[in-house]
């Protein structure tokens, strides 16, 4: 246990009594949730190693009401974390004891649906899944698809910019989002964008899709949605050396041809997965790749026999075709339960880290080497097509030790990532999990230029504290001299 | 008037420094293409990025290429399609309009956040900008995002900047995530559609598998009849295919003419540089609205005797207008409202561009956090003051 959580504010905890008065005029009947057992299921997300059962939860039905919760923590100096469906592997929607967590999971409806624009305008609370399913009868659907969209909600992926395999093709959160209804700390309502394909003034939706709660609570989402192509079809290529893997994807992308995804496992995840899912992979390899291609039958057929050429040429060793909707429901169903698949075989923590694709070879050789350092195993499981790793280091969660370097590998792994010329996190965010390694990308100057937007819009540091950056981050107020006039 | 051309970044962060110790304005420019975009910016030094040049990363495997600010993004285009790859997002040329010379650079085009026609299938700028290193408005040099295509460490300070205009920092390296350059494309004409039908028959084929790169819309003008326009790209057989299941899916619009490539890449260019209004020197906007609002638009465009064009499937309308002591600005900013969307002044002269607002003020909540942005970039309002919003 690694990360530290800042001490809770006694002078907070002395307010629960009135501050809970406060919430339930807010938000009449079972909205504030106050009895401990009750508080206990909001005390972690999928971060499980790491839980604080919050002051009080509270859960509310409309913008107004969220509106004015926020107006009553700014002015108690009570933090506020923001809550979707809890799915965040970073540790994004952890709360402190001294918090109020602010689910939002009850506005979860369908505003407005315009197909001939391609749009729609949800309540944050909704599940990425639930809104393809809402225009799935006309063929449409919402393109960015975390592993998570059961469950995770656009709130939620609004806060993290999540991907998922499909973002090969059509891009993560940022570039599907029109419009944002946000709540500022201060209780103010502001609208950002709307169906059109770009809104006046500078780019508040991009600077708030992935800001991790840090700069408001979003309320409403205008997405956009696409027609689902004509067919899509996946193909296994399974290869006896990783770097043939890895030089199949950059002569594909070298090539011109994008696929919608290309998924990247190795032999142990591999055999994880196939355990679980049955999905027909080769268990005799070291690497495996799942490419999906869209489009008509006649198109899938060229764009495969290009692809399928290419991996011949790096001396792929299987190649199985998807037959049917049913094989291809195998074959996702085997990647997208990695995480889950991996959960029964032992615990492990996910890490989320990118490189440029053409270091990939000796990166995994990195993490393998890392990962046995500490006398621990990994499955590696990733989209390589954008050289976003998400190793999974296994550990036995009985044994805190282990646990510790467990983090520490995984630390280790991130470093590496950095190293060269990748990132912290591509899909999952900083949460508290990376937070203490932001310097490992940031200088100090370029972590002040960000939080000096966080003081700027949360003056007071209420709104998901002590995540993203770390605890000792440079901080200044923001200033309050406005810019000078201009003639 | 000072100009400072800085060669390194470090140059130019001492530059913005010492602007800001004493206090005095800068206005910054890359290769002064887009240089009648905005409100003219009065201060007495310039700064241009025009020294700042170079190709810094290329990995045609990885999809991704920088380049230092003042690089001409002519080289970025030329060195792209050596390997077959370009900037998806098709970014506009602004000298039909302005009547510049120059090059257009690379900062420019993230500054100004400038998309074309493939913007409602590849996105904007702003979606392919990755990564991008900046000095604030406090002369510190800073870096945010990187060189992959996902990164959610931190704040996406890249996406915030783009568009911003100077305003809030001056770029010196931009790095794009870029797509392979099509095989082929080819265009496909519907003649004599009314703006309402015409943008039904573009949201049909926008909401269709068969995923039209760009569809724009030339109203009937001067004797020439309306044409209705989508473009398809990919390899050979795939443009065949999608062309003859378009033809189906908008057979009740009318008979779809195919154009080849000689025909198709100059009209999309037309398109994007927005060639159809640049003549002459009346006023010119920029309207962006949700596109089933378009051509109720268009209508009132008419009515101002207007000369308009679609693109972006009806929600991106370029207007001429004739010249009048605001350029139509109250008229156009509430017809763009009304329509729930937005109106930039593109081109007027500079005396007007001063007396009204260029950019559509934001509601006042939004421009609240617009001014709080600005002072944590640029608190004494160094770059480009005024450029967006007076004051700001």
């Amino acid at each position: 246990m690694t990360i530290a959580f800042p001490e809770p504010q006694a002078a907070v905890l002395a307010k629960r009594d009135a501050i809970i008065a406060g919430l339930q005029a807010i938000v009449p009947g079972e909205g504030v949730i106050t009895a401990l057992d009750e508080r206990r299921a909001f005390e972690t997300d999928a971060l499980t190693s790491y839980r604080r059962v919050p002051m009080v939860v509270v859960l509310p039905e409309t913008t107004e009401q969220v509106s004015a919760i926020l107006k009553l923590c700014n002015r108690e100096g009570v933090p506020v974390v923001a809550r979707g469906a809890g799915t965040s592997l970073a540790g994004g929607a952890i709360p402190q004891e001294d918090a109020v967590v602010l689910g939002i999971a009850k506005m979860n409806r369908v505003l407005e649906t315009n197909f001939a624009d391609r749009t729609m305008r949800v309540q944050s609370g909704i599940t990425n899944l639930a809104i393809s399913g809402e225009v799935a009868h006309e063929g449409f659907f919402y393109a960015p698809d975390p592993s998570s969209q059961l469950a995770c909600t656009i709130a939620g992926n609004v806060a993290m910019n999540s991907g998922g395999a499909h973002c090969l093709k059509y891009g993560v959160t940022a570039n599907n989002i029109l419009g944002l209804k946000l709540v500022t700390i201060e209780g103010e309502i502001v609208e950002i964008g709307g169906a059109a394909l770009d809104s006046p003034g500078y780019d508040l939706i991009g600077l708030m899709v992935g800001s991790e709660g840090q700069l408001g609570v979003v309320t409403e989402v205008t997405v956009r949605i696409l027609r689902q192509a004509e067919g899509a079809r996946p193909v296994l290529f399974g290869f006896d050396e990783i770097g043939q893997a890895g030089r199949t994807v950059a002569d594909i992308i070298g090539a011109g041809i994008i696929p919608v995804a290309i998924e990247y496992m190795d032999r142990e995840a591999i055999a994880i997965c196939e355990a679980f899912a049955h999905a027909g992979y080769p268990l005799d390899v070291e690497a495996m790749l799942i490419i999906e291609v869209e489009g008509s039958e006649a198109e899938m057929e060229a764009m495969l026999a290009r692809i399928v050429e290419i991996a011949r040429a790096h001396q792929v060793k299987v190649i199985k075709e998807s037959k049917s909707a049913i094989e291809t429901a195998a074959i996702w169903k085997g990647r997208k339960s990695a995480f889950g698949a991996t959960g029964r075989v032992a615990d492990y923590i996910c890490m989320d880290g990118t490189i440029p694709t053409g270091r990939l070879p000796e990166v995994l050789a990195g993490i393998d080497r890392i990962v046995k350092g500490y006398g621990l195993r990994v499955a590696n499981v990733f989209h390589a097509g954008d050289g976003n790793l998400h190793p999974l280091v296994m550990f036995n969660v009985n044994d805190p030790a282990e646990q510790v370097k467990a983090e520490h590998a995984g630390e280790d792994i991130l470093r590496l990532c950095v190293e060269v010329g990748g990132c912290l996190t591509g899909e999952h965010g900083v949460g508290i999990e990376k937070r203490d390694l932001m310097r490992e990308q940031f200088s100090d100057t370029d972590l002040l230029q960000q939080t000096r937007i966080k003081s700027a819009l949360d003056p007071q540091w209420l709104l998901n504290p002590a995540k993203v950056f770390p605890l000792d981050a440079p901080k200044e107020a923001a200033s309050s001299t406005p810019a000078k006039a201009a003639a | 008037m000072t100009l400072h051309t800085p060669s390194t970044a470090a140059e130019l962060a001492a530059i913005v420094a010492d602007a800001r110790a004493t206090r005095s304005p800068l206005a910054i420019s890359g290769g002064g293409t887009r240089a009648g975009l905005g409100r003219p910016v009065q201060a007495a030094a310039s700064l241009s990025t025009t020294k700042l040049t170079g190709i810094t990363l290329y990995e045609p495997a990885e999809l991704v290429i920088a380049a230092r600010a003042g690089t001409p993004l002519a080289q970025v285009v030329e060195t792209l399609a050596q390997r077959g790859q370009r900037l998806p997002f098709e970014p506009m040329d602004h000298r039909g309009l302005f009547g510049t010379a120059g090059e257009p650079t690379v900062g420019g085009v993230a500054a100004a956040n400038v998309s074309g026609p493939a913007r409602i299938n590849l996105g904007a700028a702003r979606d392919s900008m990755i990564g991008l290193k900046f000095v604030n408005g406090r002369g510190e040099d800073i870096k945010t995002g990187g060189r992959v295509m996902k990164n959610v460490t931190g704040l996406d300070l890249t996406k915030t900047l783009a568009g911003s205009h100077g305003t809030l920092a001056v770029f010196h390296e931009v790095c794009f995530k870029v797509s392979p350059l099509a095989e082929r494309e080819a265009t496909l004409v519907i003649e004599g559609l009314s703006d309402a039908l015409a943008i039904e028959a573009l949201s049909a084929a926008l909401g269709s598998p068969f995923e039209p790169t760009a569809a724009a819309h030339l109203p009937a003008f001067d004797g020439a009849r309306a044409r209705t326009l989508l473009r398809i790209e990919g390899f050979g057989p795939m443009i065949t295919y999608r062309t003859g299941e378009l033809a189906k899916l908008l057979k009740r619009f009318g008979a779809l003419e195919t154009l080849g490539e000689a025909e198709s890449g100059p009209l999309w260019q037309a398109v994007r540089d927005a060639a159809f209004v640049a003549a002459g020197t009346d006023p010119v906007w920029r309207i962006s609205v949700a596109p089933s609002k378009g051509a109720a638009v268009g209508t009132k465009l008419a009515a101002l005797g207007g000369r308009y064009f679609y693109d972006w499937g009806g929600g991106l309308i370029w207007a001429a207008v004739p010249a009048s002591g605001d350029a139509s600005a109250a008229a156009i900013h509430a017809l763009a409202k009304a329509a729930g969307g937005h109106a930039t002044l593109v081109r007027a002269p500079d005396a007007v561009r001063l007396s009204v607002d260029v950019f559509d003020p934001p509601a006042a909540p939004l421009m609240t956090l617009q001014r709080k942005l600005k002072a944590s970039f640029d608190p004494d309002g160094i770059l480009n003051p005024g450029h967006m919003y007076a004051g700001l």
